[in-house]
């Protein structure tokens, strides 16, 4: 099973992604009231994130086999 | 009719004092100082009787042996192995390669003696 | 026009077009073609996470707060990405132990404890009613709003009206009906409900599309994209608001952790994600499909949430309600029809789920400990199944009427509004205890125990008593003053400890006792050999080994009472079914012939837990087998024994190769021993042979001289010679065989000192020619160095040069013989050269005659050679730090060369020394 192994690895660098760009003082570096291409700069900054953890996690647990 | 006897061997002195003695009993004597030498002696000569050391350069004397006895045409000739190479192995190897006797070096004289008229039916 | 009756029919046909739905995936089912296997239909129907409290709430919370709703979706998408470690562990677990609820799970952990799996059913329902209270409220007040189309009228207060008048009532009904005929379908409530989950999945996806419906119309209709309505809402002084930092860092994180704790613990949640899962390859897809389900249907909040406060500014109407109303205030009939319908989906999803794994729960973990006792253990020889599914069907009417009730009483209240993180943090309480069952073995039912009432007990104080008061039900006193006056003790600033939001308050305080508690108790014994088992089980999960089961459990029992236990339960024909294709499994014949072993007993236990829960089906198996409970120490050693198999395995594979190579190093040795052993044999086979054949000449001339005095005295001096030449040539093979033997075993005596070779080279020649012009050769030198000096044994030196040359003077050609002695001084060597002209040796003989007796072999003849000679004369000059080789070609003579490092010019001292 080491290629479940290393999925799992690679889950597991998604979540610290995820929790570094999520939960630390990094959030507060957008967090702030201007807009950026007419939308809040909050809004657009976590929806692009929460995007691209989706995109990162189907991209490792993607299915090889077919 | 004279007995012819083959002496094959390298040591020149074993060979001298062999030789001595098969004259002393009146044997036709002649004398080979290798395997090859030997062999060709004995196709030529047919002696009734080859005294044949082991240990030769060229040829050694087991293979002269199974040569011997390869070939239908010398089966009167008799073989008698001198060794100086004490091995119960070596001894049953000639034996089974052909030789009728064997006598180990060093040997005592009269034995050999004994042993080469009982090989020619002298007795 | 849309009315009442419309929206009722409305609502109805959708009703019963679930039913059709679930009807036909039951139906699929049946004929072995499920439509719930699919990992999307299994990502879909997590999404019954997002009840009305998302679809109605999730714009009212960012009307209020901005991206404050975020971590109720961002924490479960993190938790997502380790769902392949402790999600896919719940699952497998529950598998093989036919887990039926996560009551049943926390229960089975802790070995089967029917006290445990009942406190978490109260956590539960306690928690829980209200969020169910919520849905019933969110569906009749979207079907009031609707039915006052063309007009936005926001509801009236429930209680105003009678019972029979009010749709929440009707609606829980209808949801119990349609819970009941697809939830309690099978007996075995660790069966997946198919028809049941294909419902739910299809509603994720009309809640998704109804959302975006109104999100894309009012975004892209009513106001020109996200950009337009920004702009707007910020020329109006509605976005400013919105922009301001979603409350602390604090609540930010605690909200999140809430939610991701609850995406799995919530009991609906439990039941979609673990108890319907049917492969392990579904958990892969949703760990990415969840997360994408949640970020899109959260898409359009933001922008709704905005042009709601637009549209409605100055008026009082919820935010809560904007996702109905704005279709209504533009006249979008159709629109709102649909909206309500998505809501409608939202809240009815999670209640059918919410209230099947609460019902099984409170059968399983609170009814059915309460039978047990009252039939002493004994269950009744009468048909149960009947029995059981009676408990299951009327524990989900309880449920619905509870959540009725409760909806009734706290009406408008606070109590309902935030009732969702409520909820989210009573079943967070949950979370320690899983989370260390499933990865420490020392949790013990006690530690359990302790946790689950120490989190619920802070949780009823510092959250729902709160609520409570603020919903004017209790005194606001103790919120304001503490009990008693007592300010430390203020249930929302306990000890003082202000500052937070009360969500994050309650966090902290109620998982800080929950995990104290349960670390504390826990590690104030050793876990029983009940708790062991389970841990065992539980904790190595994903290792892939054969379960521990046999050897867990000694005792005596009757396959034929299994079989009738089980058939009380399940009917006795499943019972009898499920017993053949066990037998099959384990390649028996019949049910009859199987052996009442721990296996066996295991199985029956296991099939009963999947319909009674494992609690109760231990308490009956107990009831019908003999056991001879097995101690913490037995139960300990054959745990040792089960997960040391692997250990031992691996040294075992360890070992052997370890043996191999012992192996193989023993045979390159034996090997090598025989070789020497044989070589050993050849060495005295030869040096028989050298020590016979000069005797046999003496021997034999000896003797002709004796018998025969009258031999002439020619003869008799040639033989008398031939006699001490013999002896001479024996006496020389002695002392050679003995100065070898001395040499190679290191007991030589060596003389050292600064040799001239020149003067050697100049003796041995003065010693040897005389045998060489015997012979008719002639000897040359060519001396190419003055003074040559090296560090060795003179004599020994000697010995070489003199068995070199007089190789040389017997191996020369006969005619015309010559030797040739050449030193010369190669950089700090000095190279000794003794050269003839006789036949030479064949390259494949030259190492050879290095090898002791080789000579013979070698070919020439050699008449008074030992054998000895060169191997000696090598020993010798290898001694030295020299080298001595041959060089030949057959017919063009040989030259034998030794080297010898120079030591320098020799100072006078030395001089004298070497003279």
């Amino acid at each position: 099973m080491p290629r479940a192994k290393l999925i799992k690895q690679k889950l597991v660098i998604v979540f610290l992604a995820g929790a570094l760009l999520l939960f630390s003082p990094l959030l507060s570096l957008f967090d702030r009231p201007v807009l950026l291409f007419g939308v809040p700069l909050l809004h657009l900054y976590l929806f692009t994130v929460w995007s691209a953890l989706i995109v990162a996690m189907a991209w490792v647990v993607r299915d090889d086999s077919k | 009719m004279t007995k012819q006897v083959l002496i094959v061997d390298d040591e020149q002195n074993i060979a001298i004092s062999v030789e001595f003695l098969m004259r002393r009993e009146g044997f036709d004597v002649a004398v080979a100082r290798d395997g090859e030498e030997g062999l060709a002696a004995i196709r030529t000569t047919k002696p009734d009787l080859v005294l044949l050391d082991i240990m030769m350069p060229k040829m050694d004397g087991f293979q002269v042996c199974k040569a011997v006895r390869a070939d239908p045409q010398l089966a009167s000739v008799r073989i008698l192995m001198l060794t100086a190479k004490g091995r119960q192995a070596e001894i049953e190897k000639g034996l089974s390669l052909g030789a009728d006797a064997y006598i180990p070096k060093p040997f005592s004289t009269s034995e050999l003696v004994a042993k080469v008229k009982e090989l020619l039916g002298l007795d | 026009m849309l009315g009442g009756p419309l929206v009722v029919t409305v609502s109805f046909l959708y009703l019963g077009l679930l039913f059709a739905l679930a009807y036909w995936a039951d139906r699929r089912a049946d004929q072995g073609r499920s439509v719930i296997a699919s990992p999307t239909v299994y990502a879909l129907s997590l999404a019954v996470y997002c009840t009305a409290w998302t679809y109605y709430g999730s714009v009212g919370r960012a009307a209020a707060g901005g991206a404050g709703f975020l971590p109720i979706y961002l924490g479960p998408t993190l938790a997502a990405a380790l769902w392949l470690f402790f999600l896919l562990k719940m699952v497998r677990i529950s598998k093989t132990q036919r887990i039926t609820s996560i009551a049943d799970f926390i229960a089975s952990r802790y070995g089967k404890s029917h006290l445990l799996g009942g406190l978490v059913t109260v956590i539960a329902v306690v928690g829980v009613l209200p969020y169910i209270a919520l849905q019933l409220k969110a569906v009749s007040g979207s079907f009031a709003i609707l039915i006052h189309y063309p007009e936005v009228l926001l509801p009236g207060v429930a209680q105003e009206q009678p019972v029979w008048r009010d749709t929440a009532f009707y609606v829980a009904l209808l949801l119990a009906l349609f819970t009941i005929l697809f939830g309690t379908r099978h007996l075995d409530a660790s069966e997946r409900h198919e028809g049941l989950v294909a419902a739910i999945a299809f509603e994720s996806i009309v809640k998704l599309l109804a959302l975006t419906a109104v999100g894309v119309f009012v975004t892209f209709v009513l106001y020109d994209g996200l950009g337009d309505i920004v702009r707007q809402a910020d020329l109006a002084g509605h976005l400013q608001p919105l922009l301001k930092p979603p409350g602390g860092a604090d609540i930010w994180f605690s909200f999140s952790l809430l939610s991701a704790l609850a995406v799995v613990l919530l009991p609906r949640q439990f039941q979609v994600a673990v108890v319907e899962n049917s492969s392990e390859r579904q958990i892969r897809r949703a760990v990415w499909l969840f997360p994408l389900y949640l970020l899109l249907i959260n898409l359009f909040v933001l922008p709704i949430a905005l042009v709601g406060q637009l549209e409605f500014a100055g008026q009082n109407v919820d935010a809560d309600t904007y996702v109905l109303t704005l279709p209504i205030l533009h006249r979008q009939e159709w629109l709102a029809l649909f909206t309500y319908i998505g809501g409608l989906s939202a809240a009815t999803g999670m209640v059918i789920v919410e209230t099947i794994a609460l019902s099984t729960m409170v059968c399983n973990d609170l009814v059915m400990p309460g039978l047990l006792r009252r039939w002493r253990h004994q269950p009744p020889h009468t048909d149960l199944s009947r029995l059981l599914l009676l408990i299951r069907r009327s524990a989900i009417f309880v449920v619905l009427l509870l959540g009725y009730s409760y909806y009734r009483l706290a009406g408008e209240a606070y109590a309902l509004v935030a009732i969702g993180l409520i909820s989210f943090a009573a079943v967070a309480q949950f979370a320690p205890v899983m989370i260390g069952g499933l990865y420490w073995r020392g949790g013990t039912r006690r530690g359990a125990l302790a946790g689950l009432s120490a989190g619920f007990l802070v949780w009823i104080y510092t959250l729902l008593l709160p609520s409570f008061a603020k919903s004017g039900w209790l005194p606001g006193d103790f919120l304001e003053h503490g009990p008693f006056g007592i300010e430390l003790l203020k249930p929302q600033a306990l000890f003082g400890l202000g500052g937070f939001d009360e969500i994050t308050h309650c966090l902290f305080w109620s998982l800080g006792c929950n995990i104290a508690a349960y670390l504390i108790v826990s590690s104030s014994r050793l876990p029983n050999a009940e708790e062991t088992t389970q841990a065992t089980r539980f904790v190595d999960a994903l290792k892939h080994q054969r379960p521990v089961v046999a050897g867990l459990w000694r005792g005596s029992a009757e396959v034929t009472d299994l079989i009738a236990l089980t058939g009380r339960f399940l009917g006795e024909a499943r019972a009898r079914r499920e017993f053949a294709e066990y037998a099959r499994r384990r390649k028996l014949k019949a049910g009859g012939e199987l052996p009442a072993d721990a296996e066996t007993v295991h199985f029956a236990e296991t099939l009963l837990a999947g319909a009674i829960g494992s609690a109760s089906a231990r308490v009956m198996v107990a009831s019908v087998a003999q056991e001879e409970p097995l101690g913490l120490d037995e139960v300990m050693d054959i745990l040792d024994e089960a997960s040391q198999i692997r250990a031992y395995s691996h040294e075992l594979e360890h070992k052997s190769r370890q043996l191999q190579r012992a192996t193989d190093e023993l045979k390159a040795v034996n090997a090598k021993l025989q070789e020497l052993d044989h070589l050993k044999d050849d060495f005295m086979s030869s040096v028989t042979h050298e020590l016979r054949t000069p005797l046999t000449s003496i021997r034999a001339f000896s003797e002709i001289l004796q018998e025969d005095p009258k031999i002439d005295l020619a003869e008799r001096k040639r033989f008398l010679a031939i006699i001490v030449s013999e002896t001479e040539r024996l006496t020389r093979l002695v002392n050679q065989v003995l100065d070898l033997a001395k040499i190679e075993s290191g007991h030589a005596d060596w003389q050292s000192s600064e040799v001239d070779l020149c003067e050697i080279l100049g003796q041995s020649i003065a010693a040897s020619e005389q045998l060489i012009l015997d012979r008719g050769g002639r000897l040359s030198q060519r001396i190419e160095v003055e003074h040559a000096s090296v560090r060795a044994d003179r004599d020994r030196l000697m010995q070489v040069m003199l068995n070199l040359l007089s190789n040389a003077a017997k191996f020369m050609a006969a005619e015309n013989g010559s030797v040739e002695v050449w030193l010369q001084q190669r950089e700090d060597s000095l190279l000794v050269s003794v050269a003839d002209n006789g036949q030479g040796i064949a390259e494949a003989l030259q190492p050879m005659i290095f090898e002791k007796f080789r000579q013979t072999a070698a070919g020439s003849a050699n008449p008074m050679g030992t054998g000895l000679g060169l191997p000696i004369s090598r020993e010798i000059i290898e001694h030295f730090g020299g080298t001595l080789s041959v060089k030949s070609e057959p017919g063009k003579g040989a030259i034998f060369t030794f080297m010898l490092p120079a030591s320098g010019r020799p100072e006078n001292d030395t001089q004298d020394e070497a003279l």
